[in-house]
């Protein structure tokens, strides 16, 4: 089951128990008359690698502050790693999680392991040592612990910053568009360490608006525009927005398709598209399939292919992004 | 609230280490210091020895205000930085982020501050005297090394570089640019020198019992500004940068 409108969402849940790593119900948080996100519920279980997506101005970055305790949320509730988000509870939060924000934030005049010993201090963590050179060792930055990190590539800082996101071994941990601006080398860097931590079991709230990010990493997405959108595993989310459909294409164009097509099995209807290509809603593509393939044969057409159309999580998203600028017009 | 000392100690000696690397700070703390200790000197040298009690007492007086100008100066330039400076850099969220709570946080900042500029105001008032003992005649040495002009320096030297270093944080967690911060950094710190002056000068006749209550006066302002910025340190304003 998917949901599409404000509600708690547990659908595809892999949380390894019935305790779930981040609740929130009915949160919402205005700035004055600008609303930042509006009646915003759903679950993440624990070990879930769970996608945040939505355009720029979204809230996605307000909702994991609020989260993180670093700003009140006016209205609705949340927990996180078990514990209720209140001011007073900040503290204890802000213990078992971890944020990495979109800017590595790192003090540039220091170096790698002096970044890390300040915030082992911070974590008051028992073994900081031991923690830096884990943590070093998880991002393999360990033979560039003594550079001064303002001598670091982006990608490089990127990496130093995961490695402060994991050094108090969080319970929960939030990632705030962690590969914006890196090239492709170092995002797929940044994807493998996220997939290593995700096999560690590390519950992950990956925020981006990199969609084949989310679909490669991400057990569950939402989709956030103010208010929450979609919620789901990607392929539910695709099956739920976009009927399912066959792509047909063969040498040339059949004079009569219709004749061909029409009253087909699981063939609910079809569209012509450029030079013999056709595309078949389907109830069943593998069912219907071999149908089409059968009824083409029957009417002399040369087939070069029959496939099912996939639609990305992109195409989710746009289609959504499209029906909210389409409702602000309106 | 319990302070947690290890999470000082992390903002104390990220601060320190950050200061050694930064070539503004380290210029700006060798640079004022050698200023304010020639200016005295040869306020110190010109005095002639014939010079009348009160006349010897109000030369001496300047020459100690020019000390004094050491913790208002050197610490408002460091504590207008402290956060808006953070926030410029990216670096305020991710300490936000962790369990620090904002009275650690604050005094983490105000010792870094606090720390090196005692040691630079004591070190040049120590070389102040020894200059005065080794180079200046016995009567003008000994009119220096008078209990009220030590105590005077002693006691307000950290007295004033704790206001300075409260306004300057609390400008610093109020404007959003780091210049605009340590120009007011710095004129917020006057008000109390422009009152040591007044005593130094015997503009207010000088006593004792006067310097106590003054300095006594400015350790309650002290403590209250710290309370102040305290409640004025908003994690949610400092991080989305709203009035």
């Amino acid at each position: 089951m998917v949901t599409r409108t404000a509600g708690v969402d547990t659908a595809g849940s892999v949380g390894s128990g019935d305790r779930s790593a981040v609740v929130v119900e009915h949160l919402t948080k205005r700035f004055g008359s600008r609303t930042a996100f509006d009646d915003v519920s759903f679950e993440v279980g624990y070990g879930e690698v769970f996608g945040f997506l939505g355009p720029n101005g979204a809230g996605k970055t307000t909702t994991v502050r609020t989260l993180g305790t670093l700003i009140a949320p006016t209205s609705g509730s949340a927990m996180v790693a078990g514990i209720p988000v209140t001011a007073e509870n900040g503290p204890a939060i802000r213990t078992r999680i971890s944020i990495m924000p979109e800017s590595p934030g790192l003090y540039l005049r220091l170096t790698v392991t002096e970044n890390l010993e300040c915030f082992a201090g911070l974590y008051s963590l028992p073994d900081p040592r031991g923690s830096i050179e884990r943590a070093l060792a998880a991002v393999n930055l360990t033979d560039r612990a003594g550079d001064v990190c303002g001598s670091l590539s982006k990608g490089l800082r990127q990496r130093v910053a995961l490695a402060r996101a994991v050094l108090n071994e969080p319970t929960v941990l939030f990632l705030d568009e962690p590969t914006s601006g890196l090239d492709p080398v170092a995002a797929r860097e940044v994807h493998d360490l996220i997939t290593s931590m995700r096999e560690r079991g590390v519950t992950i709230f990956l925020t981006t608006h990199r969609l084949e990010e989310a679909e490669r990493l991400c057990h569950r997405v939402a989709i956030l525009n103010t208010t929450l959108r979609l919620i789901g595993r990607p392929a539910e989310l695709r099956a739920q927005l976009f009927s399912r459909t066959l792509d047909v294409r063969t040498r040339s164009a059949m004079d009569d398709p219709g004749r061909v097509f029409a009253g087909l099995t699981g063939v609910r209807s079809w569209e012509r598209g450029p030079a013999g290509s056709y595309a078949l809603t389907v109830t069943d593509p593998d069912a219907a399939a071999p149908d089409v393939a059968r009824a083409l044969v029957r009417a002399g057409a040369d087939i070069l292919s029959i496939a099912e159309s996939h639609h990305s999580l992109e195409d989710v998203y746009l289609e959504l992004i499209d029906e909210d600028v389409e409702a602000k017009r309106r | 609230m319990n302070v947690h000392w290890g999470r000082v100690r992390a903002i104390f000696r990220k601060e320190l280490r950050d200061y050694r690397r930064n070539r503004f700070v380290m210029g700006s703390m060798a640079v004022l210091p050698v200023i304010f200790v020639a200016l005295p000197m040869v306020q110190l040298f010109r005095v002639q020895v014939s010079m009348s009690s009160p006349a010897l007492n109000l030369h001496i007086g300047l020459s100690l205000l020019y000390l004094l100008a050491i913790p208002t100066f050197i610490p408002s330039a460091l504590a207008a930085y402290s956060v808006v400076g953070e926030r410029e850099q990216g670096t305020l969220e991710p300490v936000l982020i962790t369990p620090i709570h904002r009275q650690e946080f604050l005094i983490g900042k105000a010792l870094a501050a606090f720390v090196p500029t005692l040691v630079v105001a004591y070190a040049i008032f120590g070389i102040f005297l020894a200059a005065a003992a080794i180079f200046a005649a016995p009567g003008i040495a000994s009119a220096v090394f008078a209990g009220s002009h030590l105590l005077v320096q002693l006691l307000f030297t950290p007295l004033l570089a704790g206001w300075s270093i409260w306004v300057g944080i609390a400008v610093s967690t109020r404007v959003s640019d780091v210049r605009a911060a340590q120009q007011l950094g710095v004129l917020a710190s006057l008000p109390p020198l422009v009152i040591v002056a007044l005593l130094s000068l015997n503009v207010i006749p000088p006593s004792l019992w006067l310097a106590l209550g003054f300095a006594a006066a400015l350790l309650i302002i002290d403590g209250l500004a710290w309370r102040a910025v305290a409640s004025m340190f908003d994690r949610e304003r400092l991080i989305t940068g709203r009035k």
